[in-house]
């Protein structure tokens, strides 16, 4: 651990909330106006150096025989547009391959920084840049999927409007799923006590999709937040366990390096999650009800 | 974990890498992967026609071989036919010459029997008229009988 934490008394609680404290940083009045420097530098970094590594090759992309860097970067390319072929079905080189594409990398490179030990990290490389709390996964962060993810509901939204129009979108808010109310003469008791109850559907149909849209963002990001957080959490508790001695220490070695290739797992898996409801959300925002 | 600022950061760093992808990543990919797909299939198709192409000319081939195979006999069954009727000729005319030249020979010979005679049927009157003179030198009349010798000479 830093010294300067060797001043104060190093319990397990300040262990954990000194890993779990983001670099926030006011730039403005109010709690809002916070930026996790942290959270914000390791999420642009991550996605330049990958996509700026995927458009280096792509830059140079041949037709011919490939070299095996753009081989690679292929199999990526091929692995996401056979997703997105699969679900969607209409222009998806315009818009929306590309964006799973930048998704699914991003995410995976963002959530592939739990690999990196925390308490190495922080003493040989944040430490000594002065950098008091740093965390790696920007992930692990609310602001950056929830970020994420209301990026992709606005896109929702969007799309839905661009393809049924405005006035399409507004009949669908309240006309599906469960149908509109007809108002057809009534032929018996039945009916009149139907028509008379039938504007219910709307209220219906509005409830069920304001439900839908709250849900669909909120899902979305804490998804991978909850994993990607919880990961991190599960670290810190074997660090504590390496902590309190030698047998401790080599628990805590054989059950980190257990978690970390498990973690792989998650990594790519929350990865590969992430894209798909980016792509399936998109994909439902085309069609009409 | 509570939302702040980070939060429109991070979405606007979302938005600038999807641009950037969707501008300059994707389309070049697309272009090369497809462009090779295109390339790949134009082969294959290439190749479908080169073999039929192949199987065709085949074909061609083993009719043009067969036709000129019936050519070929043809004309030696028309060679052979000639040569014969040439080999017959050659007789026909070597007999017709064998036999002019017998003939010739046989006119030859008579000719030379006729000419043999002539001699023979002079010697002979010479001798019996110089036997006879011989004999008959003391009472015959060489002028008064040489005329009758002479014809029977000439009844020879």
């Amino acid at each position: 651990m830093a010294t300067e934490h060797a001043e104060q008394a190093l319990t397990p609680s300040s262990y954990i909330t000194h890993h779990l404290t983001f670099n926030a940083q006011p730039v403005g009045d109010g709690s809002f106006w916070m930026l996790n420097y942290d959270s914000l530098v390791m999420s642009v970094l991550l996605g330049v150096v990958v996509m700026g590594l995927i458009w280096w090759v792509a830059r140079s992309a041949t037709s011919g025989v490939p070299t095996k860097g753009q081989a690679f970067v292929e199999l990526i390319f091929g692995f996401v547009d056979e997703q997105v072929k699969n679900i969607f079905h209409g222009n998806r080189h315009s818009f929306i391959a590309p964006t799973a594409l930048t998704v699914f990398l991003w995410v995976l490179a963002m959530n592939a920084m739990d690999f990196l030990p925390v308490d190495v990290m922080h003493h040989f490389v944040y430490a000594p840049l002065g950098l008091e709390h740093w965390r790696s996964v920007p992930t692990s962060d609310i602001n950056t999927t929830f970020a994420l993810a209301l990026a992709v509901w606005f896109l929702m939204i969007y799309f839905s409007i661009k393809v049924k129009g405005l006035g399409g979108w507004i009949h669908e808010l309240f006309c599906a799923p469960f149908g509109s109310p007809s108002f057809a003469m009534p032929k018996s008791i039945g009916g009149a006590i139907g028509l008379i109850l039938s504007p219910l559907l709307f209220v219906a149909n509005f409830a069920f999709n304001l439900i839908e849209y709250i849900s669909k963002p909120l899902s979305h990001s804490l998804r991978l937040f909850g994993n990607m957080y919880a990961g991190e959490v599960i670290f810190l508790l074997i660090g504590l366990w390496a902590a309190t001695g030698v047998t401790g220490t080599i628990f805590g070695a054989i059950l980190g390096a257990g978690w970390s290739i498990f973690h792989i797992l998650i990594v790519a898996l929350q990865a590969f999650i992430f894209m798909m409801l980016t792509v399936v959300y998109l994909a439902m925002a085309h069609e009409s009800h | 974990m509570n939302i702040n600022f980070t939060l429109i950061a991070q979405a606007i760093a979302f938005a600038v890498l999807i641009w950037f992808t969707v501008k300059f990543v994707w389309p070049p990919l697309l272009t090369a992967i497809e462009t090779r797909q295109k390339e790949i299939a134009d082969g294959l198709a290439a190749a479908q026609e080169g073999k039929s192409a192949l199987d065709v000319a085949a074909k061609k081939s083993a009719a043009t071989l067969n036709e000129a195979k019936q050519k070929a006999s043809e004309i030696i069954g028309q060679a052979e036919k000639r040569g014969s009727q040439i080999v017959e000729e050659a007789k026909g005319n070597a007999k017709a010459e064998g036999d002019r030249i017998l003939a010739g020979a046989k006119a030859e010979i008579d000719q030379e029997v006729n000419r043999a005679k002539e001699g023979l049927r002079a010697q002979v009157s010479a001798l019996a008229i110089a036997g006879a003179e011989k004999i008959l030198r003391k009472e015959i009349d060489g002028k008064a009988h040489s005329e009758m010798l002479a014809n029977l000479a000439a009844e020879l």
